[in-house]
């Protein structure tokens, strides 16, 4: 094993052999885990300044603007400045706030998205632990996410902070329930949760297995992280801020931070579950190579995010619920079922691949075909008025 | 001590004492949290017996969804909390002393059976777990029957819910 | 290594807090929480009695994941109740609502 091929294992042998001379093994185990813990959760941090700074950019791109240019070469120390700014503001604690759990709840916001990290498989034999449950351990640990929403509404002890809460908490709920749905079909598809399989069973991109899936997982991961157009739980023209209404400095960096975190994190497990991963041409000889497919994969899913963001407007509240349980869950559970028969009938076949996308369209297909028909019961009801007189030129 | 005793013995005392602080709190979402971290402290219970499975379903569903469900139907019945000075209804002495008994009937119980200082078998590197309690939910000659019943159980319960919490039309 | 009593212990202890809660607490969610820990106290004997009595078999798992079923079955419809007679009563404390005492 080559430093060139391998850079981390081999880095983390050595360490193991230099400390492995003076100290007991099971204390060298645990400083070389809590190595690999630290490098993996500061490298996620450390990227999200870059994150906020390409955001930026981007979304001022599609606004014909220029963004960021005056700190430093395209701006790019502009996020040093504004990280600073909340540094040095003043840290406002409401008076009849609940102060314990004020405070915790932007930590678990960030706690939450890191630990997801935990779970990405980077480059062959990178990951943090290869859990045989990974799949359901991201879904798990997503739920700290909810709970910090909630404590930090509540603890506010504000109304607009608490309507947020509940916005959020009615969002997130609700589309955890297609995004558990439709992570099952890369999962039947892989014949494993763990996220390593996961990525080495995927000879064949899962999006083209499942592209309706991977759509579905796009939009309800979106709404996850809470991001326009569904951004309904910090909509500033109706509810200030939301949750985070009454948090200052640093604890409002934290979960700003958190956000977009989240939606990279988004972009990397979109990556895992449909593009493939690591895999690419050379990755197993460079593994450093891997964490840059990877990496480019999950910038792709965030592009796709930011894209989304910056084209449509926010939905209504009532919308986005009847969207999620009218239309999304529905047809990720008829994706289900369709994709466990047929790769249950033709997995091991050639024709797993046109089959699957057979099975795809003539789901899309019913789909259309049912909200055609009910467009039209919609149009019937419609009321005509009575055409009145327009005035004309002569 | 090891340090999976270590980790057991703080685990356990975390657990006991957000137990205990649910039962006690006044403020309800105060209950409601330690009550999460309680239930938390299980999840790394499973964990130290090899569950794996379990811990990361016990996150999902405990803190996920019936935790966050309770702290949602306490801010939906508040009004009242704020009036209610006492957090215990008058039979409190009763009930306390009913479960010191009991537990101290459990721990007696548990100190004369023979087999409670087994230590545990090692598990066998080849068998997956998660694997064999899966094809074990869904196999007929194991619990396939059970698992279906939860799940007739699960729809149930959904109804009945909407059912019930459902405005009725007079009280409008 | 740990031995089976300190989880048979912990979960002694567990359900007797839970005990402690349901009989006690007044307000209705609070007994529904204490009905909570003492699902979590069975659930964490289950599975000690699976990993150190029956590991090779599955069953003890198999029960734990259907006490997470009936837990979650339980809270959706004991929550329902609680909002519906808060609605109708404006009380969610349980000795209060006894229309039906006899």
């Amino acid at each position: 094993m080559s430093f060139i091929n391998d850079p981390i294992t081999f880095l983390a042998e050595w360490i193991t052999q230099f400390l492995g001379g003076f100290l007991p093994e099971a204390w060298v185990t645990f400083i070389v885990t809590l190595l690999g813990v630290i490098i993996t959760a500061s490298f996620g941090l450390v990227f999200v300044i870059f994150l906020i700074w390409l955001e930026r950019k981007i979304a001022a791109r599609f606004q014909d603007r220029l963004g960021p240019n005056r700190a430093g070469p395209f701006g790019l120390l502009q996020t040093f400045a504004d990280i600073v700014k909340l540094i040095t503001k003043e840290d406002v604690i409401p008076e009849k706030a609940d102060k314990l759990t004020f405070n915790i709840a932007p930590i678990l916001s960030v706690v939450a998205v890191l630990l997801i990290w935990a779970v990405v498989p980077f480059a062959p034999g990178w990951i943090g632990t290869d859990l045989n449950v990974g799949v359901l351990y991201i879904a798990a640990v997503g739920s700290f996410g909810i709970l910090s929403i909630l404590m930090a509404g509540w603890s506010s002890n504000n109304k607009y902070a608490l309507l947020g809460a509940f916005r959020a908490v009615a969002q997130l709920i609700s589309y955890e329930v297609p995004m558990l749905v439709t992570l099952m079909v890369p999962v039947l598809l892989a014949r494993s949760m763990g996220m390593m399989t996961m990525v080495e069973s995927q000879d064949l991109w899962f999006i083209f297995l499942a592209p309706i899936s991977a759509i579905i997982f796009l939009v309800s991961s979106i709404a996850e992280v809470g991001r326009t157009p569904f951004d309904l739980i910090e909509a500033e023209s109706e509810i200030v801020a939301g949750y985070h209404t009454e948090y200052t400095g640093m604890k409002f960096g934290l979960f700003f931070a958190a956000e977009f975190l989240h939606a990279f994190t988004i972009g990397v497990l979109f990556a895992i579950f449909f593009l493939g991963g690591w895999r690419g041409p050379g990755a197993e000889q460079f593994r450093l190579l891997g964490v840059v497919y990877l990496m480019l994969k999950g910038l792709l899913g965030y592009f796709v995010v930011m894209w989304v963001r910056s084209t449509l407007p926010r939905i209504r509240i009532d919308h986005m619920l009847a969207f999620n349980w009218k239309f999304l869950t529905p047809l990720s559970l008829a994706l289900l079922v369709m994709t466990a028969i047929l790769d249950k009938v033709f997995g091991d076949t050639a024709l797993r691949f046109p089959v699957l996308l057979a099975g795809n369209g003539s789901v899309l297909l019913v789909t259309w075909l049912a909200l055609r028909w009910t467009s039209r019961r919609h149009t019937k009801e419609r009321r005509v008025f009575k055409k009145r007189p327009v005035a004309k030129p002569a | 001590m090891t340090v999976e005793q270590a980790v057991f013995l703080f685990t356990s005392a975390l657990i006991l004492f957000s137990g205990f602080m649910m039962v006690t709190r006044r403020n309800l979402v105060h209950a409601a949290l330690y009550l999460i971290v309680a239930l938390f402290g299980v999840a790394v219970i499973f964990v130290l017996l090899e569950a794996g499975f379990l811990a990361v379903v016990q996150v999902l569903v405990y803190i996920g969804a019936i935790a966050i469900l309770m702290i949602f139907a306490v801010m939906l019945t508040r009004g009242d909390i704020s009036k209610e000075q006492e957090p215990v209804n008058a039979d409190f002495g009763w009930a306390l002393m009913l479960a010191a008994l009991f537990c101290f009937g459990l721990i007696i119980l548990i100190g004369q059976w023979p087999a409670v200082n087994s230590q545990a078998p090692a598990l066998s590197a080849e068998t997956d777990t998660v694997f064999e309690l899966g094809s074990a939910l869904v196999s007929p000659d194991a619990y396939v029957i059970p698992f279906e019943v939860a799940s007739v159980l699960l729809l149930a319960a959904l109804i009945g819910a909407l059912v019930v919490a459902r405005p009725h039309k007079k009280s409008k | 290594m740990i031995p089976l009593s300190w989880y048979l212990f912990l979960a002694a202890g567990l359900f007797s807090l839970g005990l402690y809660g349901v009989l006690a607490r007044k307000n209705a969610i609070a007994i529904l929480m204490g009905v909570e820990l003492m699902l979590n106290a069975v659930n964490i004997n289950i599975v000690a009695f699976w990993r150190y009595l029956t590991p090779g078999n599955v069953g003890g798992q198999a029960f734990a994941v259907m006490v997470f079923a009936v837990a979650a079955a339980e809270v959706a419809v004991g929550l329902a109740l609680v909002i519906s007679v808060y609605r109708r009563r404006k009380t969610v404390a349980a000795d209060e609502i006894n229309l039906m005492k006899w």
